[in-house]
């Protein structure tokens, strides 16, 4: 099997995000790296703190587009940026473990904020690799 | 796209005819080069429109439209609650009530040139821009449902501006409607530090000069001549609208086949306008469009601030207010019989024709002020909402640009600090805390904003009356 990676993919108007992981939980988790590096490098957030999050939704597509959406919700009420990602996934309910530091502009070089997760180019699911994909465009 | 898919009525209007579950054909107004270089998901998402419930006369995509999220960016579609008609909250999209306001200075271009660089690193102090910013105002309970209710008018009585703004604001600064018992804690809290902040991405504050007049009536009307300076304004409901949006789309998505709404695109998720369901959410919408338009009032308020410390003489008052991520309750004659529509503008204007009762009395005989917002070199555009716009698109037109290449091209193709020194050498001076954010927003990304006007224009939508190119931008 090939290494957990994050990706991002075009979208003419905005930026698609894509985790791929050898388990779901680990799709979900690149894909909110790939959710940070929409915003900075994610090299450069230290993850000196930890944010519990939990949600539920009726199917794996809408439980990654609600995780995104905790996490943007996290980062806008907080001033936070997040870089480490611990996931635990039953059935459809999520509980994760994220690692972060405030945002600092000089620091983090802030690239554009993050409106929230959709819809559009949304899939979760594991390919004949055997490797999870999760991934969908973030409104920004 | 390939143009082989429509049926050309005019040079201007392009039509798909019903097929499969469309309830009526799609029209696209655009010339043949702006057809031919759109995506084809346009094509897919203006058809896609088509198969709601108690959708009217068609689904229409204006000249900028592009690829967006379930209603095509630049789409406008009109639902009948008495023909079982839905309100989609994909149909608004995530910035509620997102806008572009435009202030006069009283100012000639000479009179800014010679302070340029103090009065861009004074709006830069003034105004909050950029991610992590937060603004001056912090609202308690209360405060915030006043403010979600009252809008401009409520921005107005805190102190910020004057009661003659509200009368150049669409719904005179103050949605009806409005229930911020519909909007949720989350979305509240979001926004606690967000008033008077100006977001990121494309938002943008800029001081322009008007280059070009094209219709001397009209700008006489609006108050402008060649060689003044206006305050152009382009940003939405921040924290609080998005967290809206989010929140009924999932709700809406979950509740659609309940409804037996068959959606061909999650995203247009939707409930029927006479549904408790879709009565929160346009609450709750009302609520974001009160929340906007209150943010725009407070960011007029510290631009003014930020005149006074460098040019005295400035005076600035409000030239006009125009949302375009909105639905809205219009009356609009159908086959000779007006009719009580829910309009949805996704990516487009309200661009209402001379006449029209809601323009203010001063501006109404030459039609509603249509502000277009481009890029930060190419320039803006000011039009005039055309009397055959009603039968037409009911009364929209085009909001800007559109993106002509991906944020992620866009960073790989240029460096802020390039972008920003090219510009400076051309006379526009940009202030922004991200260098990378003034990269992805770099002028080359964007679509010609001027041959999505000129289409705007020769269809009939929108009249040209000025263009104006920027000296200062402020980008978040």
């Amino acid at each position: 099997m090939n290494k957990k990676r994050w990706e991002h993919f075009p979208h003419e108007a905005d930026m698609g995000v894509r985790g791929i992981g050898n388990s779901k939980e680990e799709a979900f988790e690149q894909a909110a790296i790939a959710m940070s590096a929409v915003i900075t490098d994610p090299a450069k957030i230290s993850a000196v703190e930890r944010v519990e999050i939990a949600c539920t939704a009726p199917d794996d597509e809408l439980l990654l587009v609600d995780w995104l959406n905790a996490l943007i919700y996290e980062m806008a009420t907080r001033k936070w940026l997040f870089s480490r990602f611990e996931v635990h996934i039953k059935e459809h309910q999520l509980v994760a473990s994220v690692w972060g530091e405030p945002m600092d502009t000089d620091k983090h070089q802030l690239a554009v904020e993050i409106k929230g997760a959709t819809y559009t180019a949304l899939r979760v699911a594991q390919e004949s690799s055997g490797e999870w994909v999760a991934q969908c465009v973030v409104d920004v | 796209m390939d143009i082989a898919l429509f049926a050309r009525h005019t040079d201007y209007e392009w039509e798909i005819a019903p097929h499969g579950a469309m309830r009526v054909p799609a029209v696209i107004y655009a010339d043949e080069a702006l057809i031919r270089a759109m995506d084809h998901k346009v094509y897919e998402q203006v058809c896609n429109v088509a198969t709601l419930p108690g959708i009217v006369k068609a689904s229409y995509a204006m000249p900028d439209a592009h690829w967006g999220y379930g209603f095509p960016i630049g789409g406008v579609a009109a639902f009948d609650p008495e023909d079982g008609g839905v309100v989609s909250a994909g149909g608004v999209g995530f910035d509620i009530s997102c806008g572009v306001r435009c202030l006069h200075t009283g100012l000639n271009s000479e009179d800014v040139i010679a302070v340029q660089k103090a009065l861009a690193d004074t709006l830069y102090r003034e105004i909050p821009a950029g991610l992590g910013s937060t603004g001056a105002i912090r609202l308690n309970q209360s405060e915030m449902d006043a403010m979600l209710t009252g809008g401009a008018a409520w921005a107005v009585k805190r102190g910020h501006g004057s009661a003659a703004d509200l009368e150049h604001i669409e719904e005179h600064g103050q949605m009806r409607g409005a229930r911020p018992e519909c909007v949720s804690e989350h979305a509240k809290k979001r926004q606690r530090d967000e008033m008077g902040t100006l977001g990121s991405g494309n938002h943008y504050l800029e001081v322009q000069k008007v280059v070009k007049v094209f219709d001397v009536k009209a700008a006489q009307a609006f108050g402008i001549r060649e060689n003044d300076v206006v305050v152009s304004i382009h940003c939405g409901s921040r924290g609080l609208g998005h967290q809206i949006g989010t929140e009924f789309l999932k709700a809406m998505v979950i509740a659609a086949s309940g409804y037996g709404i068959m959606l061909p695109d999650r995203e247009l998720a939707c409930a029927p306008i006479n549904s408790p369901l879709g009565e929160d959410y346009l609450g709750a919408m009302r609520a974001a469009i009160n929340c906007a338009f209150a943010n725009r009032q407070i960011l007029t308020h510290l631009v003014r601030d930020a005149f006074a410390m460098v040019l005295p003489k400035a005076r600035l008052p409000l030239l006009y207010d125009v949302s375009h991520n909105t639905c809205k309750v219009e009356e609009h004659v159908v086959d000779g019989k007006p009719r009580k529509l829910y309009v949805h503008r996704k990516g487009a204007t309200r661009a209402f024709g001379p006449g029209h009762p809601d323009i203010p009395a001063a501006l109404r005989s030459v039609g509603q002020p249509v502000l277009i917002g481009g890029s930060m070199g190419t320039g803006s555009y000011i039009l005039a909402g055309a009397r055959e716009g009603e039968a037409l698109s009911f009364s929209s037109a085009c909001h800007g640009a559109g993106r002509a290449m991906s944020r992620h091209q866009a960073y790989k193709t240029w460096k802020g600090r390039q972008v920003i020194d090219e510009l400076a050498a051309r006379g526009i001076l940009i202030r922004s805390p991200s260098g990378r954010g003034v990269a992805e927003e770099a002028p080359g990304a964007y679509k010609d904003v001027s041959a999505v006007v000129d289409a705007a224009d020769a269809a009939g939508l929108a009249h040209k009356v000025a263009r104006l190119e920027p000296l200062v931008c402020i980008k978040g």
